[in-house]
């Protein structure tokens, strides 16, 4: 009933799901949000999860990020890792400036003042919001609000980034923007990424690997590489290829629901 | 994995610096800080004219003899008079330093229960209904009860101050709590905030102007019944706000019992302006100030 373990069970392996499932409520009321899926995310690798409603995509962020606990199974991550979790909504807290948002997780390692701000610096320059600092998230726009949110979580110095459908509330410009920055930070970074999606052209966009789930319970039912050479556009008809195929699998599944 | 995605970011990099200009482009409207102060002094001002112009007029149709309604000169010049000697300013004194004791106490008790409420469950069934009730009791009810515990004193009074101002101030806690939107504290969580750090750097903050409006609401409370509480608990030897009114009443002295009263609601209109400036600063900071129309 464990939710987290320190022991990796191999070197390989940044994330690994094994049997995970999940429960809600008792008795007669339960539901199986999750039912056995067993995944491994391999370090520095980009996997994207995308499945219709209720397949449980949010569930199991929340389930590796330790804010919930499994029903069964089990969920190991690499050495001591505490991974970052980023939401649709930038979560920022709003009586903090930019600058204090991305101090908050400094602040609670005890890092000292002067490294905190150097660090704040660093991050800010790697979002491209060097000048907005002193702001506050309420005079930023959608998209701007969304970086600081990215540079708080690097700001835990995690290797593993969980994002639950973080760019869906931005529109179309801004979002392909931030495909594009989240992909350098990725792989300046070399994190492992666990991006929970909707939609299919967007995993296409940004994936190594993307994994479908079916919805009630969530279970892994198709799972694809893409290997189309980054960069990588959104609008390239590889991408395109990728997503057809993905939404075509998607639409069965959705179609088995309404029999 | 990528390595090579270097290429594009001279374009990226100018593309966010645009779409960030042209995004939170004029939202920045600054207003004179003169501009800023005339616009919310002259409505105060105009309506305190037309306030004294219609007692005067009042006075002038003779409905009521001079000597029970005196008109705004003669109860200003009383103020002035007042205001050279001791007796207000001892009474004045006294009746804030009762409201502070009181208030300071009742922010204790209000704060402290209001956090065992809002995080124990079994708390919250047991008195968090309670504490609601005793918010609805007028405060004066309480006094007969008071005088029967602490005879006609200073205790009396604060007792009922205290029960008059600690609920209110409680139930903001309480608000404050229950609204802390859930993503902030799963935020919170995931940053490494847990326990009492997540009260410090989450769930405090957060609750803030629930607790300020609730402090206010307290604060009215409490002022309210030390009023009541000095017009009924006249035996101590001390003079105060309240004996001031219930003396000028039995001296029938019309200017003073009206003076005084003048300096009961600049205390309330000093005490909520400080307030109304805390709860703005807080919602400036947070940027809903424009919602609110202001």
């Amino acid at each position: 009933m464990t939710s987290t373990t320190t022991t990796p069970r191999s070197a390989t392996t940044a994330v690994a799901l094994s049997g995970v499932t999940k429960v809600y409520g008792r008795g007669a009321n339960a539901v199986l949000a999750l039912d056995g899926v067993s995944l491994d995310v391999a370090p520095g690798e980009f996997v994207c999860l995308v499945g219709a409603s209720g397949c449980g995509k949010s569930t199991l962020l929340n389930l590796v990020a330790g804010l919930d606990r499994v029903s069964g199974g089990q969920i190991t991550l690499a050495g001591d890792a505490n991974p970052g979790l980023m939401f649709q909504e930038p979560a920022l807290l709003p009586w903090l400036t930019v600058d204090g948002n991305v101090e908050v997780p400094l602040k609670l390692r005890r890092l000292p003042r002067a490294q905190r701000r150097e660090r704040v610096a660093e991050l800010l320059r790697t979002v491209h919001l060097a000048d907005f600092g002193r702001k506050r998230p309420h005079e930023l726009s959608g998209g701007m609000r969304q970086r600081v949110a990215l540079a708080r979580t690097l700001a835990l110095d995690t290797p593993v980034l969980l994002m639950d459908e973080p760019f869906g509330a931005l529109d179309a410009m801004t979002r392909d923007i931030l495909h594009d920055e989240l992909e350098r930070i990725w792989s300046e970074r070399k994190l492992s990424v666990l991006f929970v999606t909707h939609n299919v052209r967007e995993a296409a966009r940004l994936a190594d690997r993307i994994i479908l789930l079916s919805s009630r319970p969530g279970r892994i039912i198709y799972s694809t590489e893409v290997t189309i050479p980054r960069p990588r556009r959104i609008d390239s008809p590889e991408v395109a290829a990728i997503a057809a195929e993905v939404t075509e699998r998607l639409r069965t599944e959705v179609g088995r629901h309404g029999q | 994995m990528a390595s090579d995605t270097l290429t594009s970011s001279a374009r990226t990099d100018a593309e966010i610096t645009g779409l960030d200009a042209l995004e939170i482009a004029g939202r920045d409207k600054e207003v004179s800080r003169g501009a800023r102060i005339w616009a919310a002094t002259w409505p105060k001002l105009a309506a305190l004219a037309i306030a004294i112009a219609a007692w005067q007029l009042v006075v002038l149709s003779g409905w009521k003899p001079p000597y029970s309604l005196p008109g705004p000169l003669e109860v200003g010049r009383e103020l002035m008079t007042q205001a050279q000697g001791p007796q207000l300013w001892d009474g004045l004194l006294t009746t804030l330093r009762r409201a502070a004791v009181g208030y300071v106490f009742s922010v204790a008790v209000g704060l402290l229960l209001g956090l065992a409420v809002a995080r124990s469950t079994v708390l919250r069934a047991a008195i968090g209904s309670m504490i609601t009730a005793l918010q609805t009791m007028p405060s004066i009810a309480w006094f007969p009860l008071a005088i029967l515990l602490f005879e006609l004193s200073e205790k009396a009074i604060f007792f009922v101050v205290v029960l008059g101002a600690a609920p209110s101030i409680a139930n903001g806690v309480i608000s404050g709590v229950d609204y802390v939107p859930p993503l902030l504290i799963r935020a919170g969580r995931n940053l490494g905030a847990r326990g009492l750090n997540l009260y410090r750097y989450v769930i405090a903050p957060a609750a803030l102007p629930a607790i300020v409006a609730g402090l206010k609401q307290g604060w009215a409370f409490s002022w309210r019944s030390l009023m009541a509480g000095e017009l009924l608990v006249v035996g101590i030897s001390q003079t105060s706000l309240g004996a001031q009114l219930t003396y000028s009443r039995e001296l029938s002295d019309s200017p003073w019992l009206l003076s005084t009263m003048i300096v009961i609601l600049v205390v309330g209109l000093v005490v909520d302006a400080a307030f109304g400036a805390a709860d703005k600063a807080i919602r400036r900071r947070w940027g809903v100030l424009d919602q609110a129309g202001q």
